[in-house]
């Protein structure tokens, strides 16, 4: 088959940790190519060893800065750990394109084989991720990187996408972000595994730690399930150790008490809904003609109703022919 | 939409980097913004880097172009170094471009040696953009999907 034509090779050479190979496989599922969907199946077995951990936090925390810093600590304390890291940056939504600047940041890891790092935009995305994160994380995994890193977009109060990709979920906060903790009780304060307050060196830490525990306080959770909350100046390379220290034990337990096996369950089944509603739509606008009559009943004269077009759409829908059967 | 069409419409990824020692990032910047604006995936390298450090990060980008700015004089040395690295690590259809200070006999003898045009002073951001735009058309095209 023409389509899968080159599959085979490349992820062979992707499972011997071929830089290139990787790199091509995700261009590929970034793109949305129907043979990198054909191909999971294949190796879907081979997926889940490694440790998935989600860094998010309002744009100015320092996540890229944090990144780089528990990776020379992972580096350093374990040399034979390798690292995979997806740094995400915003697409515009009137030209498309993204000025991807997280690997700044990261210059020190550069030349260090151990650590594979990609820059990735968002593409319309608008849940802190790109949609095609976690086939791209499934690439990294694949490729027998031992713990992968995603940092999201700098985020505000409801891009929480990163803790569905995830297997632990970190939220970086930084003294100087404004009334940070007020602005984000609703959504991003309610997935995180671990709190990272970072340049603790700066002023205002002390109001920002008491904030952050008041805020936690008032979620009514058992003392021994609240999120702990680390100190670090990442800059500065201090607390980074502590860090990877207690995500390393943090996803250890997750591990033996069964709550990794389930998040990965409810990942999983987020990913299939988004995924099968992703194809729905896709189906739905590539039908012949269907945006074309939406543009024509809008052209006409007279009241519309948004409902009214919205059912007429969806029954032209199911009453035309499906198109071919695509894999 | 078939493999084909989307090869052909996905962004352009371009890595601009500064590498050598001078320190004068704007037109760099200025180049990076340019492009995003023309609707490419622009990844910022930024200053200092080493043709291993760029082509290193080509690698893992899976980028269609990479861009240098080299104010230096140290370009007959660089490009044919990052294109020499390039080839050698499999990227030999990463289109090599970038600007500077480069004068019209050195520009000759680096496209001999593969390195596409560049653009000095007195270019716009515009011919920068639609070179590059249709270069890397040209060289989708003929890639196969690959």
């Amino acid at each position: 088959m023409l389509v899968t034509s080159g599959i085979d090779e490349l992820l062979r050479r992707v499972r011997e940790g071929e830089v290139l190979a990787c790199a091509r496989l995700m261009t590929w599922a970034e793109r949305g190519d129907p043979r990198f969907a054909q191909a999971h199946g294949d190796i879907a077995g081979a997926l889940g060893g490694a440790r998935r951990l989600g860094i998010t936090g309002p744009p100015g925390a320092g996540k890229s800065t944090l990144v780089e810093g528990l990776a020379k600590s992972w580096r350093r304390r374990e040399p034979q750990r390798t690292l995979g890291i997806l740094a995400v940056d915003p697409s515009s939504p009137f030209t498309g394109g993204a000025l991807l600047g997280d690997r700044v940041r990261m210059a020190d890891l550069a030349l260090d084989p151990g650590v594979f790092i990609r820059s990735m935009a968002t593409r319309g995305a608008f849940g802190g991720l790109a949609q095609r994160t976690d086939d791209l994380l499934d690439v990294l995994d694949l490729s027998g990187r031992d713990t992968l890193m995603v940092e999201t977009v700098g985020v505000g109060q409801s891009e929480v996408d990163v803790a569905r990709s995830a297997d632990l979920t970190v939220v970086v906060l930084h003294p100087g972000g404004g009334d940070t903790i007020q602005a984000m009780k609703a959504g991003l304060m309610e997935i995180a595994d671990l709190y990272v307050l970072n340049k603790a060196d700066m002023p205002g830490a002390d109001r920002l730690a008491l904030q952050l525990e008041d805020a936690l306080s008032m979620r009514d959770l058992p003392a021994d399930q609240r999120p702990p909350i680390l100190h670090t100046s990442a800059s500065e390379g201090r607390g980074l150790d502590e860090l990877a220290v207690a995500l390393d034990g943090l996803w250890e337990a997750a591990q033996s008490s069964g709550s990794l096996a389930e998040r990965r369950r409810s990942n999983m089944r987020r990913r299939v809904v988004r995924l099968v509603e992703g194809r729905l739509a896709a189906d739905l606008w590539q039908r012949s003609g269907l945006s074309d009559s939406l543009d024509e009943q809008l052209a006409q004269a007279g009241t519309l109703s948004a409902h009214a077009l919205a059912a007429d759409l969806l029954a032209t829908w199911q009453d035309s022919p499906r198109s071919d059967p695509r894999p | 939409m078939n493999a084909d069409n989307q090869l052909l419409s996905s962004p352009i990824r371009v890595l601009v980097a500064k590498p050598g020692l001078d320190g004068h990032d704007r037109g760099a910047k200025v180049v990076a913004a340019a492009l995003r604006d023309a609707g490419m995936e622009v990844i910022y390298a930024g200053l200092h880097k080493t043709p291993e450090v760029i082509v290193e990060t080509a690698l893992q980008e899976d980028v269609d172009v990479v861009g240098l700015s080299i104010l230096s004089g140290a370009h007959m040395t660089l490009f044919p170094r990052v294109r020499q690295l390039l080839d050698e690590a499999g990227a030999a259809k990463v289109l090599l471009t970038g600007g500077g200070i480069i004068p019209d006999h050195d520009v000759e003898q680096l496209q001999d040696l593969g390195v596409g045009q560049l653009f000095g002073p007195g270019s716009t951001l515009d011919e920068l953009a639609t070179y590059i735009s249709e270069e890397v058309a040209r060289r989708r095209a003929t890639s196969n999907g690959a």
